[in-house]
């Protein structure tokens, strides 16, 4: 006579080799029901993708941002792209690198009284809010701090939603900077909802591609820092600015925590 | 040049050239609306289907949507046409030709003799006049057989690419996600990983892992590093165990010269690994990878709709003769591929255009997390796909690429596949995985305890 328990499934774990998950976070030794995930992985996954989904969806609290700069004692300025929405910020790249009108008119003027200056420093939620939110001032501030005490000369930090990561280029040449950095949301991952990318250029201008530009990436809690890549980054524009160059011919003495998308199909890239 | 119009009810639609023909009768998506080229209207779409019903074959031959004089991938594509195997469509219509290619005389050998007759631009086109289900039914014809250290692409069986990715490529990290493909009866149609780092020191001691393992074990596949082909030839220079040559490329010169290669460049690669001799049932060295979006994405579509763009990326991968073709459909992102629908459609199309140009078509289903689009709609076209008789797709541990970021299919979907449709692995690989104790009955993988000999040795 069958028992209760003949008619459950026998509990299934995760392979026998899940000691192997010690080297990597790749999602190995998952057990299987059957050939398929088991239930457990099956909503790990669900999970994991809905917070990725809520990252991207997430609206920017531009205002806590700004709070959080003048806290520290640094002046903001707001800057509007071309783009209406969210909707047309995924599907329109092109509005995404270039400023409204009325915020190039705007700020045209605002840069005739603040003069030509080393630094122009941005900030976007990108494609992920809660990464500026979380870690944009973190590394603005210590950045500001270290740079300002060689010498630099820096416009006010500009906070420009739904931008691209050339806006950088239309900004710089309007205020005249020798310098631009952009900060904003990267296209998040499973594991990574908020993480931040830092792109800057030297001697910005439209014609400028991402060949120009350097890049510094996953900046968050359990990636880079923000304390190290403030660091780092200051560093890197400071060679940049000793060497008058920035992008594919500048490069990191310190090659593991800059990442290049590489291997990656060139379309990863997102101008 | 040439204009096209019709007459639908009382309305007259006119379409300014063949290109443009072509962006206008193309299934609405995102790439095709930021390039400024899609149809205005639904009825305007439909329109230029009818349009395009009524083209010859021939016109493509006549009119070439990129210049001949300025783009190396157009002259390829004529400079190759093989004027006798066309002769049987020669005298069709693009909308004549759907019949022709759906007509049950119309058999895997009448499409294989065919093949080196047709230009990608003529698939392309009679893409956009069929279903969903015409796209599955004729590539499901047309099996295109590959081979090196095994054979890959005959009826019932599918392959998956191991894919075990690591974001600053550690060894041991890159090992255990191998071991565990591996152990999942994965990685037939080649163990290839994405480099975090283009370098050649990096490369050479990526393949040495892999060369190690399938020595050690007598694993019948073949491995690559995806890294920038330059970097590849320069690691064979230095002697390092080159299975596959890998790029990216797509359908027009500048795009191509975005990626950094051009046909030479290309064909001096393939030389080289042919050299080299490490194929052992077959000679087939090269893997591609494409995507719709690649030219636009590097502003160098000419105007030409991204779908259009893909199947000359085709007639790239044709003349090198590769072991593997896949297209990275939902790689790229929503502003070029919006969400699922337009996923799983371009994922059929380029499926359908590879294998009726002769391409040993492999697909990566993916999506990434600003698209709309779920594991549900990979389920979709996963399914589809294995209908339509894909030659492989990838296996990615948890189907999540924490070096790429972004959601690929996994090892348990592979299964999903195999046990639904009843699809086995490489017949040389299957006979591997039996003596290994790793599967069963072709499809059924075995318990698996810690003193198995792959995880003896496993890392060190």
């Amino acid at each position: 006579m069958p028992s209760n328990d003949s008619r459950r499934p026998a509990p299934a774990g995760p392979d026998s080799w899940c000691s192997l998950s010690h080297y990597t976070s790749a999602r190995i030794a998952l057990g299987r029901s059957g050939g398929s995930l088991r239930t457990v992985s099956q909503l790990d996954f669900r999970l994991a993708h809905a917070r990725a989904r809520d990252a991207v969806n997430a609206a920017f609290d531009a205002n806590g941002i700004i709070r959080q700069l003048r806290h520290d004692g640094l002046p903001t300025e707001w800057l509007t792209t071309a783009v209406p929405n969210r909707e047309t910020y995924l599907l329109r790249p092109d509005l995404g690198r270039r400023l409204a009108d009325v915020s190039r008119t705007w700020l045209r003027n605002a840069a005739n009284a603040w003069g030509r200056r080393d630094l122009a420093i941005l900030v976007s939620d990108g494609l992920a809010a809660r990464a500026a939110e979380n870690h944009a001032a973190a590394t603005i501030v210590p950045l500001v701090r270290q740079l300002e005490s060689e010498g630099w000369s820096i416009f006010p930090i500009f906070v420009v939603p739904l931008a691209r990561v050339k806006l950088q280029d239309d900004v710089g040449e309007v205020v005249g900077a020798r310098h631009t950095i952009l900060f904003l949301g990267e296209r998040p991952g499973l594991g990574s909802p908020d993480s931040l990318g830092a792109y800057f250029t030297y001697r910005p201008r439209q014609s400028c591609t991402d060949a120009d530009r350097n890049c510094v990436s996953n900046i968050r809690a359990e990636g880079l820092p923000p304390i190290q890549a403030a660091r780092k980054l200051a560093l890197l524009l400071k060679k940049s600015a000793r060497l008058e160059l920035s992008g594919v011919r500048l490069k990191d003495d310190e090659p593991a925590e800059i990442e290049s998308p590489a291997s990656a199909p060139p379309m990863l890239v997102e101008g | 040049m040439r204009t096209y119009s019709c007459l639908v009810g009382a309305r007259r639609h006119s379409f300014s050239s063949l290109r443009d023909l072509l962006a206008k009768a193309t299934p609405k998506r995102s790439g095709d609306e930021l390039a400024g080229i899609a149809a205005e209207s639904a009825e305007e779409r439909v329109a230029a289907q009818q349009c395009l019903a009524d083209v010859p074959l021939r016109r493509f031959l006549d009119e070439p949507l990129v210049p001949y004089e300025s783009d190396e991938v157009t002259r390829l594509i004529l400079d190759t046409h093989d004027a006798e195997a066309f002769s049987p469509v020669a005298a069709l219509s693009v909308g004549e030709f759907r019949d022709w290619l759906l007509d049950y005389r119309t058999t895997g050998a009448t499409l294989e003799a065919v093949s080196p007759g047709l230009m990608p631009e003529m698939v392309a086109a009679v893409s956009k006049l069929m279903s969903n289900q015409d796209l599955i039914l004729v590539a499901q014809k047309r099996r295109v057989v590959t081979a090196f250290r095994n054979t890959l692409g005959q009826p019932g069986r599918l392959a998956v690419r191991l894919q075990p990715n690591h974001p600053t490529d550690d060894p041991r990290g890159i090992a255990a996600s191998i071991i565990d493909g591996l152990l999942y009866g994965c990685g037939d149609a080649v163990i290839g990983i994405n480099p975090a780092t283009d370098s050649v020191p990096a490369v050479e001691g990526l393949l040495k892992l892999i060369d190690d393992l399938l020595r050690r074990y007598e694993i019948p596949t073949q491995s690559c590093v995806l890294a920038h082909v330059t970097t590849q030839m320069e690691a064979m220079r230095r002697g390092a165990p080159v299975d596959l040559v890998f790029q990216s490329i797509a359908g027009t010169e500048a795009a191509n010269a975005s990626f950094g290669v051009n046909l030479a460049l290309l064909s001096e690669a393939r030389q080289a690994a042919l050299a080299l001799g490490r194929g052992t049932v077959g000679q087939n060295v090269m893997y591609f990878e494409t995507g719709q979006g690649a030219a636009l994405s590097a502003g160098a579509h000419h105007g030409v709709d991204q779908q259009t763009c893909e199947a000359r990326a085709y007639a790239v991968a044709r003349h090198f003769d590769p072991l593997l073709v896949n297209t990275v459909v939902g790689f790229i992102g929503p502003e070029y591929l919006y969400d699922g629908k337009q996923i799983i459609r371009a994922g059929l199309e380029d499926h359908f255009c590879g294998k009726v140009l002769g391409l040993p078509m492999g697909v990566d289903v993916c999506y990434t997390n600003h698209a709309e689009a779920d594991q549900d709609d990979m389920d979709t076209l996963l399914t589809l796909l294995g209908v339509a008789g894909v030659n492989y797709i990838m296996g990615v541990p948890g189907a999540d690429d924490i070096m790429l970021g972004y959601q690929s299919t996994s090892f348990h979907d592979s299964h999903y596949l195999r046990q639904t449709l009843g699809l086995r692995p490489a017949p040389e690989f299957e006979a591997w995985l039996e003596a290994m104790h790793i599967s069963e009955d072709g499809k059924r993988l075995r318990r698996i305890d810690e003193r198995h000999a792959l995880l003896a040795h496993a890392i060190e």
